[in-house]
């Protein structure tokens, strides 16, 4: 993890930023994801180059690099770029994410639906054998030591069979390969049967479905046919559980402007449920959400406020000792709390599209992301990096991820380059693209950079609270451990 | 009065030539043991010990006979009474002794080096290895600074990795000499998965390190030397010694570990051992545990939450808050380590690291006190 020496005068990048905290305070970062919280003279003394030296915080800072006027030591410059690889070092590995979308078909009619969807009786919407194969011969050309498979769709129940023809591909494949392999499903759980339930036993599929909130919630904007959404819903998790266990199915909700004044409720849901996890996902602007966008849509901050709220709440209940994990902040605070990144594949830099994550469409197109896949599905054909008989190489050099690089590396994209929470965030080419027309995106009107500066400097502005209760659940979902195990939070970095 | 043995007596002795390495012996184990036949020195089973050449070493008379015992490896010299134990079968710790030079100086040295010739320490390093029992656990290499010994530590390294193949081997070295990656890959290479190196860092900065130290550029060479260590994936241990210079920035270096330093296996957080340096230096580095407390605090979770193995050492744990318990370790070696008046009768005296024989009422914290049965089991309700 640690490489060669680099110049020893390099000097520190460093940027900042007010935050909206009860005291006036300024949020210093630098390219190895350290970060210090100053009063507005400090900021003032650091940028001027004239905080005094051998003060505290002059040490405080000296020590993280976040002076931009001293150069670093021959011995922390090699540490910092360790540092730095150790971030970036999911680029060394290539696609680890492979999406197959086994069949477009689906009964719920979605009001947000980002994956357009066919009907359930449709013909023309299922992968082929053939296809399915090929995206397997893909998947093992990726470097990657870890590969996930994930079947999304429409309802990949529909097509257990092809799910079934495919982990058993994968794992006979897998005996030479001697990668880790993980498989996930996406699924309303309603279809999927005893038998496909004791696969994802054996074969170890994880399940993820969407609840979102409370039933009448959840049904209004999830119609299925039978106008029984959220209960079928109930009976397949409890029907999932009952094979895989407890914790093998996982939950998300989709924010909508029905949801926005109700954070408490949907929460609640999920606690009733037996969740320990919820993931808090804003509607996207993507296939059919955009066009729906005027009835479920709204503007980002009213999002960030029902967040907010929620996220509050949540920790309130971690305060008294229940267990409920907010997977997106948890990531979040990986990225800010550890030196380590998350490689989470939807926000890094460069970004995940293409590099981390290949979807195989059930018509046989390769795109770089999900999203990417439902803009297509609209009608822009920009987004398809090839078919998937070709070559991983001929993919990844196509002339859609050419075009899509052009705003993967955050670090050097307008408004981003000088962001203070660029090392914690990362860029989304794909979504610029999709919205604004350009991977490089205007940040200035960007919904997903509002979105993300919204999330940090709500966690940011906890932080600097530094509240010893909402430290040790923040250290728990960073460090990835029960919240007991953090008995108390030690110091906290500020 | 010390807890355990010393390490030196005085005897009556016969047949000594130059120097000689002897390991005791019962008449049994010298019947089945694979030592070097000159080195077997068994016992007379009245207190009494000898070789089976031909021309005996004889030791007879010691002034202490409690201090040896079979298994131990003890050190003779012609024209001297001094018997010193080098090896001791059982005892919590073991360690070669490598050098006297070193090229730090720091103001709390236990062992204040000294620029002499001690190349010979490699030599009797390399006898005593085979001397050792091959199912000792554990071996120290201390001095003085080992890697001053150059390729001398890449030979006494192989050689244990032969005769002791089993046995971990915890090796204090200050990290600068690794900045050089060749004398590095010598080192690490010879030292392999079965060798802690246990590096000392004070401060998270330069300024403060090489203070502690008493070498400027120390700090910076150090961390050189640390990225020599984890590029070739060695085994590190971070050692701060805590003091008033060390204990304002404690915290910060914990937070400086975690971000740089990530690849530590385990962080030895070190009450002061009263002896050498720390005794002339005692009025600018003496503070009350009971007075750190807070930052030690701050420091252990901060390092401990983020899974990085953190230990306590030298510090009773009286002086500690209960939450801090389970990071203390009895640390002090049986020879040096001793109990106050105040702990007899206390029921958490053999969970607990005690003191330095070394450690006068100059460096006694106001927080030493017993703890009753009673107490302990009405707080743990």
């Amino acid at each position: 993890m640690l490489g060669a020496t680099t110049a020893q005068d390099r000097g520190v990048r460093l940027r900042s930023v007010a935050l909206s905290t009860r005291d006036p305070t300024w949020l210093l970062t630098n390219d190895e994801g350290d970060y210090a919280l100053v009063t507005p003279a400090e900021h003032d003394a650091v940028r001027a180059g004239a905080l005094e030296p051998g003060s505290t915080r002059f040490q405080d800072l000296a020590a993280k690099g976040l002076l931009p006027n001293l150069a670093r030591s021959a011995g922390l410059a090699r540490l910092d770029e360790a540092v730095r690889r150790t971030r970036k070092g999911f680029l060394l590995e290539g696609p680890s994410l492979h999406i197959f979308v086994v069949t477009l078909r689906c009964d719920h009619a979605c009001h947000y639906c980002q994956v357009s969807r066919a009907h359930v009786d449709a013909q023309g919407f299922d992968m082929s054998l053939a296809t399915a194969e090929a995206g397997v011969e893909r998947l093992f050309e990726s470097p990657s030591p870890s590969l996930t498979v994930e079947f999304q769709g429409g309802e990949p129940a529909l097509r257990f069979d092809l799910i079934r023809h495919i982990v058993e591909a994968v794992e006979r494949r897998n005996l030479v390969e001697e990668r880790a392999i993980s498989f996930s499903l996406v699924s309303t759980l309603h279809h999927l049967t005893a038998d496909d339930l004791a696969f994802c036993r054996d074969h170890q599929i994880h399940i993820s479905t969407s609840i979102d909130g409370p039933a009448n919630l959840h049904d209004g904007q999830r119609p299925n046919p039978s106008r029984d959404g959220h209960r079928a819903t109930l009976v397949g998790l409890a029907r999932a559980r009952a094979v895989v266990g407890h914790g093998g199915v996982v939950a998300l909700a989709t924010i909508t402007k029905a949801a926005l004044n109700r954070p408490r409720e949907i929460v609640d849901t999920y606690r009733e449920l037996g969740f320990h996890s919820i993931f808090l996902r804003p509607v996207s602007p993507y296939g059919f959400a955009l066009r729906a966008r005027r009835r479920i849509g709204y503007d980002v901050g009213a999002f960030l406020a029902f967040y907010d709220e929620a996220l509050d709440y949540i920790l309130e209940l971690n305060r008294q000792g229940e267990t409920l994990v907010e997977v997106y902040s948890a990531i979040l605070l990986r990225h800010i709390l550890t030196p380590f990144g998350s490689g989470y594949v939807d926000l890094r830099s460069p970004a995940g599209a293409g590099l981390g994550v290949l979807v195989y469409n059930y018509d046989g197109l390769v795109y770089p992301a999900d999203e990417a896949r439902m803009a297509a599905e609209t009608g822009d054909r920009r987004f398809a990096l090839g078919n998937v008989d070709q070559p991983l190489d001929i993919l990844l050099s196509s002339p859609a991820m050419t075009w899509l690089a052009t705003g993967s590396v955050a670090e050097t994209l307008p408004g981003c380059r000088d962001c203070a929470f660029v090392p914690f965030c990362g860029a989304d080419p794909v979504y610029h693209a999709a919205a604004q027309g350009d991977p490089v995106g205007d940040r200035a009107t960007s919904e997903f950079c509002r979105k993300h500066l919204g999330l940090f400097h709500s966690l940011f502005r906890r932080i600097a609270e530094a509240d010893a209760e909402t430290m040790r659940t923040f250290l728990a979902w960073a460090l990835q451990k029960p919240r007991n195990a953090i008995s108390e939070p030690g110091y906290v970095e500020r | 009065m010390s807890l355990g043995r010393p390490l030196h007596t005085h005897g009556e002795l016969k047949g000594v030539r130059h120097v000689r390495l002897l390991k005791l012996m019962t008449w049994e184990e010298a019947s089945i043991t694979t030592v070097p036949e000159a080195a077997r020195c068994v016992s007379d089973g009245q207190g009494g010990w000898h070789t089976l050449e031909s021309a005996p070493v004889v030791v007879s008379g010691l002034r202490d006979p409690r201090i040896v015992a079979p298994g131990d490896v003890v050190r003779v010299r012609e024209g001297s009474s001094l018997i010193s134990v080098i090896w001791r079968r059982g005892a919590r710790a073991n360690s070669l002794f490598a050098t006297e030079r070193c090229n730090s100086l720091c103001l709390m040295c236990s062992q204040p080096p000294r620029e002499v010739a001690d190349d010979w320490r490699v030599a009797e390093m390399l006898a005593t290895l085979p001397l050792i029992d091959q199912d000792a656990t554990h071996l120290g290499i201390t001095g003085g600074e080992p890697t001053l010994l150059g390729p001398g530590l890449t030979d006494v390294l192989e050689a244990s990795g032969r005769l002791l193949p089993q046995t971990q081997l915890h090796v204090l070295t200050n990290g600068r000499g690794f900045r050089d990656a060749g004398a590095a890959a010598e080192w690490i290479g010879a030292g392999g998965p079965r060798t802690t190196w246990a590096v000392p860092l004070y401060a998270d900065g330069a300024e403060l390190h090489d203070e502690v130290v008493g070498a400027p550029g120390a700090f910076d060479e150090t961390l050189e030397g640390l990225v020599e260590l984890a590029t070739r994936g060695a085994r590190v241990e971070i050692r701060v010694v805590l003091h008033r210079l060390t204990i304002p920035r404690l915290p910060q270096l914990a937070a400086f570990i975690y971000r740089r330093l990530p690849f530590v296996e385990h962080v030895a957080l070190m009450g002061l051992e009263p002896m050498g340096f720390a005794k002339t230096n005692r009025d600018r580095l003496w503070i009350d545990p009971a007075d750190y407390v807070d930052e030690l605090r701050a420091a252990v979770f901060h390092l401990a939450n983020r899974g990085l193995a953190t230990s306590i050492y030298n510090i009773p744990l009286c002086v500690l808050p209960r939450a801090l318990w389970p990071f203390a370790r009895q640390s002090i070696s049986e020879w040096k380590n001793a109990y106050d008046p105040a702990c007899s009768g206390c029921v958490l005296r053999e969970h607990c690291a005690g003191f330095f024989t070394s450690a006068g009422p100059a460096w006694k914290s106001r927080a030493i006190r017993q703890f009753s049965e009673e107490e302990l089991s009405h707080e743990m309700a």
